[in-house]
């Protein structure tokens, strides 16, 4: 029997799902960093949120009819997404709101893989944030890991080896002791759970280019006009790029293939206006943190940018308006 | 070694050049040899020949009707069995002269060195020899040396670049007949009155680029000038070979979109076509004969082969030590641009470079799953299109959106499928939706 079918007849070896395996592992340095930091807990809300996030894509599939996708491994990273986006702290069944949230209305309902128009576990942490803004704040760490924390305060439930902080985002904005630019890199302070430790983080990026799943466009792009804006207002931009949110926004959430530009020139573009939405957030904003809102609002306009930034085809012809 | 700019874009499929050191051997065995009488893009011939007929190697035996036609010649000699329509590969019914071959390879009597003194009786003399591109597209090549009025050539383009993955025709060619291709650039470069010449070659062939330079150094020392032809080594770079890419790499020109090489002042000729211009200048010999790698997992023998056209492929196969029933894929070309073929009674053809045979488990085709919008395909496209966009216009029948996003700018690489991570059918999808895009084009013009 002859296999007959349209050139070409060899594929590469990249696969969805080898890219998605990919991100996974290079969540896992930022995963060990913040087990270490904050506690076993942290594994039981990671555990939660993929484990939610996959049974959702399972179920939802299931009742859309269409073919099963829990192989392409796609919600077993915006689950753990999802988890680096929250506190440590955070109770048990927030992650499973999260996950639905994520995998069924951003993800799902929009027809899956590859359709979602907002990348869907900074959509999630963004409506928990706005639902459960208490709850998705409460920043602490280990007692014995605890160097600049502020204020010992025991939690609703008295563990007292847990030593509430802020996020030094927070401080900075209301002046308070910074903790010292080592603290801030290996991840000694509060935060979510992948937002801490940028070494952790760092280590997963740099995989994560070497295999060629991501490029520097995106990232370097969005961490340098943060850097450029804040410099020029007279901040200091090492605390910026510091604090991990940023990091781990710009190599893992701004990166996300489904939600960003697929020309050069767009995602160039789509960096560049999430830079600035962060850093005026931080500069002139009431909250702390704007790198989730930025990226948020960047994905909206992604379509937009796209069409702005077609590429002229060889042979120089003008590209027709659209 | 100077290397010129490159275009942005392309793939770095495995070479799997495994036939490279293999000297092309010829095969006469061939008892049954099936030619058909559509062999170029244009209009197909008329058989001059009926059952019964005894031919001779070189004797014409299908006329060309019209200026885009070449004729079609007898590779063995023999006796004519049928002359009779089949379906091709491609779905079109086609001509067919079938001939039995009595082994002998007698040459006709009327072959005899052309006499050639103009570019008029040289576009001639090109048209009779049957020659058509033998890179693989098959465009009749006198229609392509023929200038037009009001365009001047200014370089002759030689395309040894064989982006390919498996195929080494070229190569071999380059290996076995340098002092043949140099003198077939200087033929064309005399009667076509272009000042010079560039030759590209991946830098993966470092041997066919030396021959090359060699030869050229051996003329110097006879003649005492050199001749204007440079022989350049790009950058290993699939589609380094398209017409468009290479003319690029090499003079920096962009062929405009729709437009020819020509626009931009330059001819391209394949190596193989430029040799065989050298061979029939002495000879008088048609285009007869065609020089093929066979490769693949299906094949014990990767190797060279030059075989009579007409040569059935399960023939040419068996020789390779393959079994074309047990064959998971045949493929008449290479494996980025090659075509499937879906039945075993297809000859060679006089375009054909390769003859890949691909195992069961190589011929599987993957899963189709949904674009992730990783941007691959946009990167790896040569032309600078969008594949993604293209694929789900296309999906739609979206005529309107297929040509805003530049549908025929396409020249059907197979850059953006090799690379997709979610498998998807992209040049398959685009393919059908220039047939969209014609179809609405032919019911304009009919209102």
């Amino acid at each position: 029997m002859l296999q007959v079918s349209s050139s070409p007849h060899i594929r590469d070896t990249v696969t969805t799902r080898r890219l998605m395996l990919d991100v996974v592992i290079a969540l896992i340095p930022a995963l060990v960093a913040s087990t270490w930091i904050f506690g076993w807990r942290v594994l039981i809300v990671t555990a939660i949120a993929t484990g939610s996030s996959v049974l959702f894509e399972f179920l939802s599939r299931k009742v859309m009819k269409r073919y099963d996708s829990i192989g392409d491994m796609s919600a077993l990273v915006t689950g753990l997404l999802l988890a680096m986006n929250l506190p440590p702290t955070i109770p048990l069944w927030i992650p499973v709101v999260g996950s639905f949230i994520a995998i069924i209305i951003v993800k799902q309902m929009f027809g899956g893989i590859g359709q979602n128009f907002m990348n869907p576990a900074l959509a999630a942490r963004v409506i928990l944030m706005l639902s459960y803004p208490a709850a998705m704040t409460r920043w602490s760490i280990l007692a014995e890991r605890a160097r600049g924390a502020s204020s010992v305060v025991t939690d609703a439930a008295g563990h007292l080896d847990l030593i509430a902080t802020a996020t030094p985002l927070y401080i900075l904005q209301n002046n308070g002791d910074m903790p010292s630019y080592l603290d801030m890199f290996l991840g000694i302070k509060g935060g979510c759970i992948g937002e801490v430790s940028v070494l952790a983080l760092l280590i997963g990026a740099v995989y994560l280019i070497i295999r060629k799943v991501i490029n520097l466009w995106i990232p370097l792009t969005y961490i340098g006009t943060v850097v450029l804006i804040v410099t020029i207002a007279g901040e200091d931009p090492l605390y910026h790029v510091l604090s991990a949110g940023l990091i781990i926004g710009a190599f893992f959430m701004a990166t996300d293939y489904v939600t960003a530009p697929v020309t050069r020139k767009g995602q160039f573009l789509f960096a560049m206006g999430a830079g600035i939405i962060t850093a005026l957030i931080r500069l002139f904003g009431s909250m702390t943190e704007g790198v989730s809102f930025a990226i948020l609002l960047m994905n909206i306009l992604t379509p937009h940018i796209e069409n702005w930034t077609k590429p002229v085809p060889f042979g120089g012809r003008k590209h027709v308006k659209g | 070694m100077f290397k010129f700019g490159h275009f942005s874009g392309g793939v770095h499929p495995k070479g799997n050049k495994n036939t490279h050191f293999f000297p092309t051997m010829r095969l006469d065995d061939f008892k049954h040899i099936r030619i058909p009488m559509s062999m170029h893009i244009g209009p197909p011939c008329t058989p001059t020949v009926k059952a019964g007929d005894p031919v001779m190697v070189g004797q014409m035996i299908g006329e060309a009707t019209g200026p885009l036609a070449v004729p079609i010649h007898s590779s063995v000699s023999g006796i004519v069995k049928s002359v009779s329509r089949v379906v091709a590969s491609s779905g079109n019914s086609v001509e067919v002269v079938d001939i039995e071959s009595d082994g002998q390879y007698t040459r006709h009597d009327a072959i005899a060195p052309p006499i050639v003194n103009d570019r008029d009786t040289f576009l001639k003399a090109i048209r009779d020899s049957g020659l058509v591109g033998l890179g693989g597209a098959g465009f009749p090549t006198h229609a392509k040396l023929r200038i037009p009025e009001g365009k001047t050539a200014d370089v002759l383009i030689i395309n040894a670049a064989e982006c390919e993955p498996y195929i080494t025709a070229d190569f071999r060619q380059c290996a076995e007949h340098p002092d043949e291709i140099i003198e077939g650039i200087r033929i064309v470069m005399h009667y076509l009155d272009i000042p010079k010449a560039m030759v590209g070659i991946e830098d993966n062939k470092p041997l066919a680029i030396e021959v090359l330079r060699n030869e050229l150094t051996k003329i110097e020392l006879k003649e005492n000038t050199r001749p204007a032809i440079s022989i350049h080594g790009l950058r290993t770079l699939y589609p380094q070979g398209a017409e468009k890419m290479l003319i690029y790499t090499l003079t920096n020109r962009e062929i405009p979109s729709g437009g020819l090489p020509i626009d931009v002042g330059a001819v391209v000729l394949n190596v193989s076509t430029v040799r065989f211009i050298a061979k029939y200048i002495k000879t008088g010999m048609p285009l007869v004969r065609k020089r093929i790698t066979l490769d693949g997992s299906g094949l014990k023998i990767p190797c060279n082969v030059n075989v009579p056209v007409g040569a059935m492929i399960p023939d040419v196969i068996k020789f390779a030590g393959g079994d074309a029933e047990a064959a998971g894929k045949i493929i008449m070309g290479g494996s980025m641009m090659g075509v499937a073929l879906d039945r075993f009674d297809t000859s060679i053809i006089k375009h054909n470079n390769a003859i890949l045979v691909f195992g069961t488990k190589e011929a599987e085709i993957p899963q189709e799953t949904q674009c992730i919008r990783c941007g691959r395909c946009v990167e790896a496209c040569p032309m600078h299109l969008m594949p993604t966009q293209l694929d789900s216009a296309s999906r739609n029948k979206d005529v309107t959106e297929l040509n805003d996003y530049f549908v025929m700018d396409c020249i059907e690489c197979g850059c953006c499928t090799f690379v997709c991570p979610a498998k998807r059918y992209l040049v398959q999808s685009i393919r059908a939706g220039k047939g969209y895009v014609r179809l609405a084009k032919s019911k304009e013009a009919a209102k």
